[in-house]
């Protein structure tokens, strides 16, 4: 009976990691799926914000405060993850940018952005 | 100033990217004088780092000073160092090749050099979030690079790449999130310890090691993974093409031995078979598909990009027999594999531009009409295939020992069909280069029949032209690339013993 309590537990105490798996499950249908480019990217965005939240919520403790230093003391959420994802952030941004440049430039040179005509054009 | 050599080698290329953007505000055409100087020091940085490593051993660097195990460390060891230096000899052949062949765009020379930062510091980084900054920044250098041709067929090729290439890095991103879940640390070093506490057997260091592991492989376009690479290698000018295929992929597999070695370990691979098998079998797949579909290719280039596949595959299934000599084997066709498969490129640039030819079918009888060129391409050919001499034999012929060595029977018969699947596709080329009528006419001629002909005439993607000349410059490179094919092969005692100074920990 203990086990059933625990993933009774479980299932109501982690929705942070459903969203993780979620995001990152969408964000990986929409990127293969999708024959729009710019939702690829999109896809592929979403795809790395589950990685985003999924560190996050690594560094969360119940009951913890933020990692500034006090009187208090005390426990503090871990800050290492936010660093890791404020760079990673940084590196998906610099992604999406050059991603849309790209896509600016297809665009502009076959006059599509479905992914089944570009092949088309493409293998022409 | 020498106690700061590893840090100098990531930030002097990242510094010289930034100057050819200043320097355009004044001309448009200084960025390969810029990129020139940088890589000249970029060498000189290497040559002392090889002195200090041959000396005092295994170098460590604690980037800003911070306490290593929670600031990022710089490693180098025999391993890295090897690498160090193939990226600054391979960037200074591609800029003596690029110096006539082009592009000239001071933001050219912007993207090569920062995509000699990310190289550089993926190999000697020993921290294993660093690695992923320095994987994304070789990745953005690399997709602008492919975009820098001028066909819009480079800019679908880019982006294709890009997707590709991100999901891969996330996935290596996600693992590392697993591997600070179990450990709480991200030194390399610390980690591969913690790992051991932790218990290899443990769902989050498995999971930790498929990610990232598997994030590696689509960098390394192993088989199922390889999707990106054909076309971004084909759709690229001449100088990215040999420029990529030469290093990005080289240095990401690098990345994965340094992973396998350094934070998972050999008692890893050994505490957990299952691992080391899937890494085998994709490697095994890797080598006979890579070598099928380079030889069902009609397209020289796109040969050659399939013939990568296959090829590191087998330097994968080498790093993961991870007995000494077999590592030393991997190391070797790693070098080797980068220096014939970037001279490959760069003659069958030379080749389309003196003749046309991009096809298997154009290159028939090419060898008499650019005797130096296709001399040199048949040359690499044959090293790549494994002829002795030629520094692709030494290579297979380690990764062979070692796999006999452990009794890995499935890896022996996969790399002796590998060597006859790869003399398939080269014995072919070299058959038409030099046996076989021309189906090109000389210099503006309109051709004459044949199906052929039709196919060469067109200007293929990616290439302008107009600028169909071969400078002096770029056939030294590609007659370099071929001398050093066989050359090398006797610098590689002196690199056994480098590696073997500096492995044993790593190989324990």
């Amino acid at each position: 009976m203990t086990v059933d309590v625990l993933q009774l537990d479980l299932l109501t105490s982690r929705y942070n990691y459903y969203a993780v798996v979620l995001l990152l499950g969408i964000g990986l249908y929409t990127l293969i799926e999708s024959p729009d480019l710019v939702k690829k990217v999109i896809g592929m965005n979403i795809f790395q914000t589950g990685i985003f939240l999924f560190f996050i919520t690594l560094a969360y403790r119940t009951g913890a405060s933020p990692p500034v230093v006090t009187d208090g003391g005390g426990p503090y959420v871990s800050p290492l993850p936010h660093v890791l994802i404020l760079t990673a952030i940084v590196v998906g941004v610099s992604l999406t940018a050059v991603a849309l440049a790209l896509i600016v430039r297809i665009y502009s040179e076959y006059g599509t952005l479905d992914e089944d005509t570009l092949e088309e054009l493409y293998y022409d | 100033m020498i106690d700061h050599l590893p840090v100098l080698l990531v930030v002097l290329p990242i510094v010289g990217a930034a100057v050819p953007l200043v320097a355009s505000l004044y001309t448009d055409r200084a960025g390969w004088t810029i990129a020139l100087v940088t890589m000249l020091g970029h060498a000189a940085l290497a040559g002392l780092l090889a002195r200090e490593v041959r000396t005092g051993g295994v170098l460590s660097y604690a980037v800003g000073g911070f306490t290593i195990p929670y600031g990022i460390e710089l490693v180098v060891d025999g391993l890295s160092l090897v690498v160090v230096l193939l990226i600054s000899a391979i960037t200074l052949g591609v800029l003596a090749y690029a110096r006539h062949a082009g592009p000239h765009e001071n933001t050219f020379y912007s993207q090569l050099l920062l995509l000699v930062t990310g190289l550089t510091g993926m190999t000697v980084t020993g921290d294993v979030f660093n690695l992923y900054v320095f994987l994304e920044i070789t990745g953005l250098a690399a997709y602008g690079l492919v975009a820098s041709g001028r066909e819009a067929s480079a800019a679908v090729a880019a982006l294709k790449y890009l997707i590709v290439g991100t999901v891969g890095a996330s996935l290596y991103l996600l693992g590392v999130g697993y591997a600070l879940a179990a450990t709480g640390t991200l030194n390399m070093a610390d980690m591969s310890e913690k790992l051991a506490a932790v218990g290899y057997d443990s769902t989050l260091v498995l999971t930790a090691f498929g990610l990232m592991v598997g994030g590696l492989t689509v960098k390394v376009a192993l088989f199922p993974l390889h999707t990106w690479q054909p076309d971004a290698y084909a759709n690229s000018p001449d100088s990215v093409s040999a420029f990529i295929s030469a290093l990005v992929s080289t240095v990401s597999a690098y990345a994965l031995a340094r992973l396998l070695f350094s934070v998972f370990t050999v008692e890893f691979l050994t505490a957990v078979p299952a691992a080391r098998w899937a890494l085998i079998a994709v490697a095994s797949v890797s080598i006979v598909a890579g070598s099928a579909l380079a030889v069902s290719q009609s397209s020289v280039q796109r040969m050659l990009a399939y013939s990568s596949v296959s090829q590191f595959g087998l330097v994968i299934a080498g790093f993961t027999v991870a007995t000494p000599i077999a590592v030393v084997g991997a190391t070797v066709h790693l070098v080797g594999h980068a220096v014939m498969k970037g001279g490959l490129f760069a003659a069958s640039g030379i080749i389309e531009r003196e003749t046309g030819a991009t096809t298997l079918g154009g290159y028939a009888g090419m060898g008499s009409r650019t005797p130096l060129a296709a001399g040199a391409f048949a040359i690499l050919a044959l090293g790549m295939v494994g002829v002795p001499p030629a520094i692709g034999f030494v290579g297979k012929w380690y990764i062979l020992v070692g796999a006999i060595e452990t009794e890995m029977w499935p890896v022996v018969a996969v790399l002796l069909a590998s060597t006859l699947l790869t003399l398939a596709y080269f014995a072919r080329l070299g058959e038409r280069l030099y046996f076989a009528e021309p189906t090109i006419r000389e210099e503006g001629a309109v051709a004459d029949g044949g199906e052929a002909v039709t196919d060469d005439l067109r200007p293929p993607p990616g290439r302008d032209p107009s600028n169909a000349s071969v400078s002096t410059g770029m056939l030294v490179v590609v007659v370099v690339a071929a001398v050093l094919a066989v050359a090398l092969t006797a610098a590689v005692p002196a690199l056994e013993q480098l590696l073997t100074e500096t492995l044993p920990p790593l190989l324990q």
